[in-house]
């Protein structure tokens, strides 16, 4: 048993299992979502959102027939069902290539981008076999680096649909989405910057173990852990922010936003490839709901995790707080949807490079500066 | 940036307008949290929504009354009224078809087979897509043959379906509301 395992744990084999694992959940995350986002705003607004597709146990109760489970349950699945029966249609302008790219640009980055949120403890003793596993899928020490570089190719999807689409609607939100993307990628960049300068490492493992091993403030009867949330609550802000704007959700969603654009970006896709469009879409919010969580929410650290044990129980914890952190984040992002309304394109400018720009700059040079101080030798431990 | 969306930066400050923002306002940040504890309340209050199929519309006339109960005197559907013998009370005298400002009854009387009254209905139709529910046919009637009930819909599948005979207008029943399908 033991030498099967010491065959199977190679290092081929667990980046196989681990990116299968984690691709797998991201897309069992999105019908979730969407479940969620449709429940959840109808109750916001005094409605009762979709309660038809039940989840049935037939014959459960005697005497009365089968027990309805959650109401609306499998509205994605029947959405899904239907997108994947839809006629595709295909406008007769179209520039075909970037028709056929713009869906799986869009997709491809984000699901690339996921490999280097970690999801757990860096340090797992697989199955009591001796071998550590790093629980991420891509163990890199610049994995920051290679996450922005990476998820900022998500605009390209975007704008190679818009542009490919062969319409005016689309290509003016591919334009304002491009536009959009970019500025706030700069806040976004600089405040986590700021963050890396605190921390002292560009690899996001060590953002947690940061977080994890120091400590905040003692409140005498618990300890507030040094999530970066507390030391760097302005790059949080600015991030979170900035964070709506990448993902083109309300109150930034310009590269779709119904009453201008028809249906933005993606008016001309139906069928499949619509839907590929939006399962990046909301994988890229929880793309982004992970790297929040792991820069500023302390990732997987949480109470009860030891970050240097190696037990699977530990593990486990460590990946439930996690997930804890990104669904509050997820379902935040969803009441802050159905709260505000849209802010108008010169305005979303005005925010993104008059006020988060220099607020980001600002902290930066703040943060260098205390760091000198505080602490001469090199920032981070 | 088109006339009417003038900035009102430039513009005279009238009694009544807005006072400057302040810093926390423009912000918006103050605002924002207020937002989401609005959307936060609202989520936990009860919805409105009524399921209609499985429940009657709510009557917004009768605010006393629970959702999915009918005002019992809101006009709906008609109902030709039965005597004692189980005989239709109407006389043909098309007075209901001259007080219908829609002109949807349609009367062909015959004579009447009973002593008591010298014509009856042959034919008795109403064409409730013309109806307009007014209750002007109930009025005029002498006999108090013709009645309109709270009944609310009967969905059809056709128009055909609509222009209900004089056996229809009979057996009409109002305590079968909306056709009730039971939901656990």
């Amino acid at each position: 048993m033991d030498s099967v395992l010491k065959f199977l744990l190679t290092d081929p084999v667990i980046g196989l299992v681990k990116g299968l694992l984690v691709i797998g959940v991201v897309l069992q995350i999105v019908p979730l979502l969407i479940y969620l986002e449709r429940k959840l705003s109808a109750y916001m607004q005094g409605r009762l959102g979709p309660n038809r597709v039940n989840l049935v146990i037939p014959y459960a109760v005697p005497g009365v027939g089968g027990l309805r489970l959650i109401p609306g349950s499998l509205q994605p699945l029947a959405d899904a069902v239907k997108l994947a029966f839809k006629e595709e249609i295909i406008p007769k302008d179209a520039d075909k290539l970037l028709w056929y790219l713009g869906p799986f640009l869009a997709f491809f980055p984000v699901a690339t981008a996921l490999a280097f949120i970690p999801f757990g403890t860096p340090h797992w003793d697989a199955f009591g076999s001796g071998i550590l596993v790093d629980l991420r899928v891509c163990t890199v020490d610049i994995s920051v680096l290679l996450l922005f570089a990476i998820s900022s190719l998500g605009v390209y999807g975007i704008a190679a649909g818009g542009w490919g689409s062969g319409s005016k609607y689309p290509l003016m939100a591919a334009v304002r989405a491009s536009a959009q993307m970019i500025s706030y990628e700069v806040s976004m960049g600089l405040a986590v910057l700021a963050a890396i300068a605190t921390v002292g490492s560009v690899d996001l493992q060590q953002f947690v173990m940061h977080q994890a091993t120091q400590q905040f403030a003692d409140l005498g009867l618990f300890s507030v852990p040094n999530w970066l949330v507390f030391s760097q609550p302005l790059a949080a802000l600015i991030f979170l922010i900035a964070m709506f704007a990448e993902n083109n959700r309300l109150p930034f969603d310009m590269p779709e936003c119904e009453p201008e654009l028809v249906g933005g970006f993606h008016t001309e896709y139906s069928g499949l490839k619509f839907a590929l469009f939006f399962l990046g879409e909301y994988a890229a919010m929880i793309l982004m709901c992970g790297l929040f969580t792991t820069i500023f929410l302390g990732g997987w650290s949480g109470p009860g995790v030891d970050p240097y044990a190696t037990d699977g129980i530990n593990a486990l914890l460590s990946h439930v707080w996690f997930m804890a952190k990104v669904m509050f984040l997820l379902v935040f992002q969803i009441w802050i949807r159905w709260t505000l309304p849209r802010f108008r394109y010169d305005q979303l400018m005005n925010l993104g490079w008059k006020v988060l720009v220099p607020l980001a700059l600002g902290n930066l040079v703040l943060t260098a500066v205390a760091g000198y101080f505080l602490n001469p030798i090199g920032v981070g431990q | 940036m088109s006339a009417h969306t003038s900035d009102h930066d430039d513009a005279p400050a009238f009694e009544g307008d807005h006072p400057p923002m302040t810093a926390s306002e423009k912000s918006y940040i103050p605002s924002i949290v207020k937002g989401i504890g609005i959307t936060l309340q609202r989520f936990f209050k009860p919805n409105f929504t009524v399921q209609y199929p499985e429940q009657a519309p709510y009557d917004y006339a009768s605010q006393d009354r629970a959702i999915g109960e009918v005002n019992p005197r809101h006009r709906g559907e008609h109902i030709l009224v039965k005597d004692e013998q189980g005989r239709e009370k109407c006389v043909a005298c098309l007075l209901c078809m001259a007080a219908c400002p829609a002109l949807c009854i349609h009367i062909e009387p015959e004579p009447a087979p009973w002593d008591d009254r010298e014509r009856r209905p042959k034919v008795f139709e109403i064409d409730m897509l013309r109806c307009i529910y007014c209750g002007y046919c109930e009025e005029a009637c002498p006999c108090d043959a013709i009645r309109l009930t709270p009944k609310l819909y009967t969905p059809t599948t056709s128009r055909t379906e609509r222009v209900y005979d004089k056996e229809r207008l009979l057996e009409n029943n109002p305590e079968a509301q909306v056709p009730q399908r039971p939901r656990k």
